[in-house]
């Protein structure tokens, strides 16, 4: 849980640098309400206080991650209530939630301050120009005048998007880094797959749900995401909104994802796709939260569906009956 | 040689086996008394033969059984008989024992070599039921059954067991090392003994220099009798000694979940037990002395030790120095030993090695709920998933665990071993298998 949270680091840093220090005020919050309310819970529950396995700051770190940095101050707060009391604790505590408590946190926030959720965007442009006295003041900054890519994406199009950043590579690179409007630690493709990839590389979580989630989200963003079947712009898909963050850091999360390499694929492909169907053909321009959650409540029928391949089990007929 | 191991799991432990690998294998002093348990193998308990009082020697049959599966005890030491009583016992935790004092004044017995060629098979059968061998790998499993396999079965290969897997244990590499011609000679009686030519010596790699004697020794020796017998290095890993896991990595032949080596034409033996097969016909000396590892950082003096059978553990850590710092000890490996909590156990002819564990050996932490991160059913050489079966006991529902195949487990550890939230899953295993028998 620890070496998670400390490969998301480089992107809070990219996140205070792109958004002022509201990211890491935010964050810090988020995390220390979760850390405060798991510590609460266990004790009224009389369940052993474990905050220490830095579960629940991971949790608090993710939740952060992937709400918009002109929130509120209070919100993260409301979310940690959502994400580790409801989500976690209420579930049985660690491995026994269903669901991503970060994620639950996220869509909890979405459906009770819908606006704050949708609108709380800061350009980072803007960011470097403004001074930092602006990002301190309480409540929500005034930055409504930006939104996501994703958002300009589904109101006004691919054009409306290139005019934007001025041109397809200046997209491609901006997104990459991580330079665009967005949720707190979601921009930046190059910080999370980094971070990911040394997860893989220390064996934290294996390459099946990552691999399985852009592939099949960058098939369908290529199919269904233009005007015509097949005109999509995958690249454009897979690193905007929460998708790289959700595919390496959210999917992967050992209780609420599958145990079996296959089921991994399953569970993986099953993300990238709800993903670009809720981003194309449903009514929010970003889907990766709500089709984690989808995905997560399947979680225990793929834990059932595969079953590991046994080294020689018994034949139909025992063999040593005959003794 | 990476072909050779096993297809699914297996782990990786830190091996400890520098502590006494290096160590000949030293004879310990007889003790005063011996605690000899009625019950030292897979079966019944032996009847006793004797009485208090009466006088016993060196290898004299106390106990046997007669009609059930089970094996013949012997005295280890001249003496008199002083009880016969409940005692504590490595795994049985009590167990009825002949308690011997040793008579100070006798000599050792002397074994005169024989030649045991000139003995028909039928009768180095009988001569390994009469010297009490049992599988002395840990099971325990009466040896003359185990080499008259039934008729149907085609048994054409003999595998002799030397992977000794388990961390720390280094008594069958030191057998291999110092007796590797009775290894050699066993292995060609229990040849004679099946009728088969063919024998494979498995050995894993990190005993490159059991593999280089074995190797030269079988090399003089070809051509002398008409025997297939060869030395084959196997990759390190746990649980290459397991047999299931040791037939595949040496013939790729799969024996079946509930199935028996026999059932792929296989027969497998432990090094120890071959050595004891030696010298049930090649000296008639019965099984009453056994090779062991004594290891562990608590104990003063590491040491591979030939100990008579009823030996208290009292008497080996007094002969031994003593212990410093100890937290817990271990009969057999750390991966599939049992924690014995007192010293006046004795010896018996399965133990395969005592650990004496100090506090940087031994976690004593709590376990934890469990995440589902997998990584117990990537260990498990079986293909199961032991997170599923704790959780089934956890919930009170052991005997539904027959679809995750419990019944296959063999307990090697490997699962607990990787269990990130310190998860006891041996023990959840064995309690799931004994829901299943209860309620099936």
């Amino acid at each position: 849980m620890w070496t998670v949270s400390a490969t998301l680091m480089p992107v809070l840093l990219l996140s205070i640098y792109n958004f002022g220090l509201r990211s890491l005020i935010l964050t810090v919050i988020s995390v220390v309400s979760c850390v405060v309310i798991e510590a609460i819970c266990q004790k009224v529950m009389g369940r052993k206080v474990s905050v220490s396995d830095g579960s629940a700051v991971l949790t608090g770190i993710l939740m952060a991650f992937v709400i918009p940095p002109g929130v509120p101050y209070y919100l993260p707060i409301i979310g940690a209530f959502a994400a580790i009391f409801i989500a976690k604790e209420l579930m049985g505590g660690i491995g026994y939630n269903v669901w991503n408590p970060a994620l639950v946190g996220r869509a909890f926030l979405q459906a009770a301050f819908p606006v704050a959720i949708t609108t709380a965007w800061i350009p980072p442009e803007q960011l470097a120009k403004a001074p930092i006295t602006v990002f301190l003041s309480p409540g929500s900054v005034d930055a409504i005048s930006t939104a996501t890519p994703l958002g300009v994406l589904k109101q006004f199009g691919m054009a409306a998007l290139t005019d934007q950043f001025g041109s397809l590579s200046s997209i491609y690179y901006n997104f990459f880094i991580g330079f665009k409007p967005g949720c707190i630690g979601e921009t930046s493709g190059l910080l999370i797959l980094l971070g990911g990839l040394f997860l893989i590389f220390r064996g934290i979580i294996t390459w099946h749900i990552p691999v399985a989630t852009i592939v099949s989200a960058g098939f369908m963003a290529w199919l269904i995401g233009g005007p015509s079947i097949g005109t999509g712009n995958p690249i454009v898909h897979v690193f905007s909104g929460g998708l790289m963050l959700g595919a390496f850091y959210m999917c992967t999360d050992y209780v609420t994802s599958p145990t079996l390499k296959s089921a991994q694929i399953i569970f993986g492909a099953g993300v990238g796709i709800l993903t670009v169907l809720i981003r194309v053909k449903g009514g929010y321009p970003e889907g990766v939260c709500y089709a984690i959650l989808l995905m997560n409540c399947l979680t225990p029928a793929l834990d059932d569906w595969f079953q590991p391949k046994r080294f020689a089990p018994p034949k139909a007929a025992p063999v040593a009956a005959s003794k | 040689m990476s072909g050779f191991t096993f297809p699914k799991g297996g782990i990786h432990p830190d091996e400890h086996k520098e502590l006494t690998e290096h160590l000949a294998i030293e004879e310990m002093a007889p003790p005063d008394q011996v605690v000899i348990p009625l019950s030292m193998h897979f079966g019944a308990p032996a009847q006793p033969l004797v009485k208090k009082k009466q006088e016993v020697q060196e290898g004299e049959p106390i106990a046997v059984v007669e009609k059930a599966l089970g094996a013949t005890i012997h005295s280890s030491v001249t003496g008199i008989v002083k009880a016969i009583e409940p005692r504590p016992h490595p795994t049985m935790v009590r167990c009825d024992a002949v308690i011997i004092d040793r008579d100070p004044q006798a000599p050792p017995r002397i074994y005169e070599p024989q030649d045991w060629r000139k003995i028909p098979r039928e009768q180095l059968l009988a001569k390994v039921k009469e010297a009490g061998v049992v599988g002395l790998g840990g099971a325990g499993f009466p040896t003359h059954v185990k080499l008259s396999p039934p008729p149907s079965a085609k048994v054409d290969t003999l595998i002799l067991n030397g992977a000794e897997c388990e961390p720390y244990l280094t008594t069958d590499h030191r057998l291999m090392l110092e007796y590797t011609n009775q290894v050699i000679e066993g292995a060609k009686i229990i040849l004679k003994i099946l009728g088969i030519k063919k024998c494979v010596i498995g050995v894993e790699l990190n005993k490159p220099d059991a593999i280089n004697i074995l190797t030269k020794a079988l090399a003089q020796d070809s051509g002398k009798d008409d025997f297939e017998i060869t030395a084959q290095g196997m990759e390190v890993k746990y649980p290459q000694g397991s047999e299931k896991q040791l037939i595949y990595s040496l013939t790729k032949r799969a024996v079946p979940g509930g199935g028996l080596p026999f059932d792929v034409g296989v027969i497998v033996q432990n090094i120890s037990t071959t050595v004891a097969i030696y010298e049930a016909c090649a000296l008639y000396k019965p099984l009453y002395e056994k090779v062991a590892t004594f290891s562990g950082r608590a104990i003063n003096r590491q040491a591979n030790l030939k100990v008579k059978v009823g030996t208290l553990l009292q008497d080996v850590v007094n002969y031994l120095g003593g212990t410093k710092d100890l937290l817990k000890i271990v009969s057999g490996g750390p991966m599939m030993g049992f924690a014995i909590s007192e010293m006046d156990v004795p010896v018996t002819k399965t133990t395969s090695g005592v650990l004496f564990l100090d506090s940087s050996e031994t976690d004593t932490g709590e376990f934890g709920p469990c995440i589902h991160c997998g990584w117990c059913m990537q260990a498990c050489p079986m293909g199961l998933a032991p997170k599923e079966v704790a959780l089934y006991v956890e919930a009170g529902k052991g005997h539904l665990t027959t679809k995750f195949g419990i019944m296959d487990c063999f307990e090697c550890g490997c699962c607990a071993y990787v269990c990130p939230a310190k998860r006891p899953l041996v023990q959840f295993a064995r309690l799931a298998k004994i829901a299943v028998k209860k309620h099936g």
